[in-house]
């Protein structure tokens, strides 16, 4: 595993994802892009869908990536990936290319959790081999900050905004994870760019199996959020201390998690950081955020006892030689 | 009278009893992609049950992408084409409805996709079989369009289709429409050429700077207003270069096979006064109302379109300007305008009375009468009619 010298070395001398993009002072993705392509030893084609990463990074004439890049459309990254991995495979079968090649898409929580929602289940029922990484920024940050289904609970987004009728976004965020996790495929972590080591060796459990594999990582956007752009790290370390985003991971069906925050911090905290949440504390919304920690509570519990069952697994041969260190 | 009645033994093994689907089928084994992403749709399914079937036998490399969705296949068969592979699908009607996004991109990314599309009427209300409302729905994505006649032409249209997409000079997607039922279910005698002279002919696949030929940038940058412009108007030229390469293509293949295309075909108009235009199979059935007529002395011709994608304007022009007056036929409607071949003619012949005749939506069949019946009210005025006529479908309208 690449320890933060390697990874920091490795990200200034290669460049993959360099600079002359023009996101967002603070912002998270960035973080994602360089721990992920630092963390691949091979070549690597990477798929890109519709998103603040696509279009701050790739104005013409310029471009900030100096490996392959293909961005198609929004919704449909998985199923572009899932032709490039087939053509990859058919020219190897072929005799027509030799090397290795890694594939990795980088697509938003929009692109994911909703409007390429059934393009990544296909391709993981197909089991292409391929690293998929969502970047959630918990909202549709490109088209100016609307809701998607990972926005939480309570927001304020542009189309879902506070007035006399309305607390933010009715509705809970889905759990991406579980319905990935519902296609069994062998690699599923929930990662956060607070934790760029723990991030870094997901990635390379993740890309060495022969399968499709899938990474959530939480990120930072402070327009999108309403905080301090230098505040990106102890934000996102928020969330993952609060339990709200957990980090874990699932090896064929084993489940353990990656920090154990001791005590676990309060999610109210968390909230009470940003302005998205702003109209909760003004309003004393004591009931819904007693109810989000509670239902934190409970999701905590159901982990750990997940991580009970399977402790067994990790210390097995067969865990083992998935490379876990901790 | 069908000229394989007369050919010699030798030439009589190459034919085939095919129908388009298998025809289809047949051309993909001998051109042997690397990647076929795919999804379902009545009536193109004959086509990837026959490519199935030889992939499943060991005739064919190619890896069969069974996606979710035709969405999906077309992104696939975006990214297996950038990637570096000879890549094609096939589909129809609501399938290249919801593929359309993607066919803009694939024209954009000049990704040389070829696709069959067995033309089906788009929903609603739902209906399975053949017009050309599919296809003038990606009319303007910047693909090629071909519109085949017969089995025959659909087999060897796959084949100069695959050498027109990947011409260096054009790199975009060709779409091949076979009508719906009409040629995708029914059988005819097809001539198979050598698999060795199908391969010659369409040679390897070589796309410049593949996405695994480790040599790729940035495919698919977002261009803001100051350069779009530019680069659209890059693919717009390379469509219409589309048009000259595909010139080439067919005499290269009329001297390798002896089967010659005109990208758009006169029939019996050296003196013609009347003549029809129309694309796709129902072809056949306004041939026979001309050689009916001709036979009575009326000077009424035929004019085929098979490209559509560039639109051969000038050979329009010069097949159409000496004639007195012209009806076109559509399969397809353009709601509360002109359909789609008609304001094509329009735009690119002057002189003639022009009508617009929209006739066999849905399925329905263009018989001998009603083109008959549509000769005769053009011969009896010179003046435009201004109007959109319904063929085989005023009756109807008159009882209802
Ligand atoms: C089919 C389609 N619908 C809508 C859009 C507009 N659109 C572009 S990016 C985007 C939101 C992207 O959200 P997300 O995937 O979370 O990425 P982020 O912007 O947060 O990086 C939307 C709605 C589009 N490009 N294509
Ligand atoms: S809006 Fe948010 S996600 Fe988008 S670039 Fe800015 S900080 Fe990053
Ligand atoms: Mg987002």
């Amino acid at each position: 595993m690449a320890n933060l010298r390697t990874l920091a070395e490795r990200i200034s001398e290669e460049e993959s994802f360099g600079s002359g993009h023009s996101m967002c002072r603070g912002c998270g993705v960035p973080i994602v892009v360089r721990t992920v392509l630092a963390s691949i030893r091979t070549p690597v084609v990477v798929v890109n869908a519709t998103g603040c990463l696509e279009v701050a990074s790739t104005r013409y004439p310029v471009t900030a990536w100096s490996v392959p890049w293909l961005h198609v459309a929004f919704e449909n990254s998985a199923a572009v990936a899932s032709g490039v991995e087939s053509a990859y495979m058919a020219l190897r079968r072929k005799g027509a290319i030799h090397h290795d090649v890694t594939f990795v898409v980088f697509a938003g929580d929009g692109g994911t959790y909703d409007i390429g929602l059934q393009a990544l289940s296909g391709a993981l029922e197909r089991g292409h081999r391929f690293l998929y990484v969502c970047y959630d920024n918990e909202g549709y940050m490109n088209t100016g900050i609307q809701r998607s289904g990972a926005t939480p609970r309570a927001a304020s987004t542009t189309t879902t905004p506070v007035g006399s009728e309305s607390v933010g976004k009715s509705e809970s965020r889905k759990d991406l994870t579980e319905i990935v996790l519902a296609h069994h495929i062998p690699y599923v972590a929930q990662a956060a760019i607070s934790h760029v080591q723990d991030l870094s060796d997901k990635v390379e459990r993740a890309t060495k199996n022969q399968s499709a594999s899938f990474l959530n990582v939480l990120s930072a956007c402070p327009p999108g959020w309403g905080f301090e752009a230098q505040d990106s790290i102890t934000m996102i370390q928020r969330a993952v201390n609060s339990g709200f985003w957990p980090l874990l991971e699932v090896i064929d069906g084993h489940w353990r998690l990656t920090s154990h925050p001791e005590p676990r911090q309060s999610v109210t905290e968390w909230f009470r950081s940003q302005k998205r949440f702003a109209h909760l504390f003004a309003d004393h919304d004591v009931d819904l955020l007693d109810s989000l920690e509670e239902k934190t509570e409970t999701e905590w519990r159901r982990l750990l006892a997940l991580e009970e069952r399977d402790r067994e697994w990790f210390l097995s041969p067969a865990g083992q030689a998935w490379g876990l260190t901790g | 009278m069908m000229a394989w009645f007369t050919e010699s033994a030798e030439d009589l093994r190459r034919f085939r009893v095919l129908t388009g689907g298998q025809a289809v089928a047949e051309a993909l084994r001998q051109i042997d992609p690397d990647v076929f992403p795919v999804y379902p749709i009545t009536p193109q399914t004959p086509i990837i049950e026959a490519f199935a079937q030889i992939v499943a036998d060991g005739k064919s490399h190619a890896h069969i992408l069974t996606v979710e969705s035709e969405h999906s296949a077309m992104s696939a068969a975006v990214g297996a084409a950038l990637a570096g592979a000879r890549t094609m699908t096939a589909t129809a009607s609501q399938g290249l409805a919801y593929m359309i996004e993607i066919v803009y991109l694939a024209a954009s990314l000049r990704a040389p996709i070829v696709m069959a599309v067995g033309n089906r009427t788009l929903s609603g209300p739902i209906n399975i079989h053949g017009d050309h409302s599919d296809g003038m729905l990606a009319r303007d994505t910047g693909a090629i369009q071909i519109y085949v006649k017969n089995a025959q032409e659909a087999y060897d249209w796959m084949i100069m289709g695959t050498r027109i997409a990947e011409h260096p000079d054009v790199l975009l997607p060709v779409l091949m429409g076979l009508d719906g039922f009409t040629l995708t279910h029914s059988a005819e005698p097809v001539e198979i050429e050598e698999d060795g002279l199908v391969k010659e002919f369409v040679g390897s696949y070589e796309y410049p700077y593949a996405l695994l030929a480790g040599t790729a940038g940035t495919y698919g940058a977002f261009a803001m207003p100051e350069h779009y412009f530019e680069i659209k108007r890059q693919q717009i030229e390379a469509l219409d270069r589309g048009g000259v390469v595909a010139q080439r293509i067919v005499e290269d293949f009329a001297e390798r096979t002896g089967r010659a295309y005109d990208l758009v075909e006169g029939y019996r108009m050296e003196d013609a006064e009347r003549a029809m235009v129309i694309m796709g199979s129902q072809s056949g059935t306004v041939e026979e109302a001309v050689d009916s007529l001709r036979a009575r002395h009326q000077k009424v011709g035929l004019v085929t379109v098979r490209m559509f994608r560039p639109f051969p304007r000038q050979m329009l022009a010069r097949l159409l300007a000496p004639v007195q007056a012209v009806a076109v036929f559509d399969r397809s409607s353009t709601p509360g305008s002109f359909p789609p071949l008609y304001q094509e003619i329009r735009a690119s012949v002057n002189g003639p009375r022009i009508d617009s005749i929209i006739y066999g939506l849905g399925g329905r069949d263009l018989t001998i009468d009603n083109v008959i019946q549509v000769f005769d009210r053009l011969g009896q005025s010179a003046q435009d009619s201004n109007a959109i006529f319904y063929a085989g479908s005023d009756s109807r309208t008159k009882e209802g």
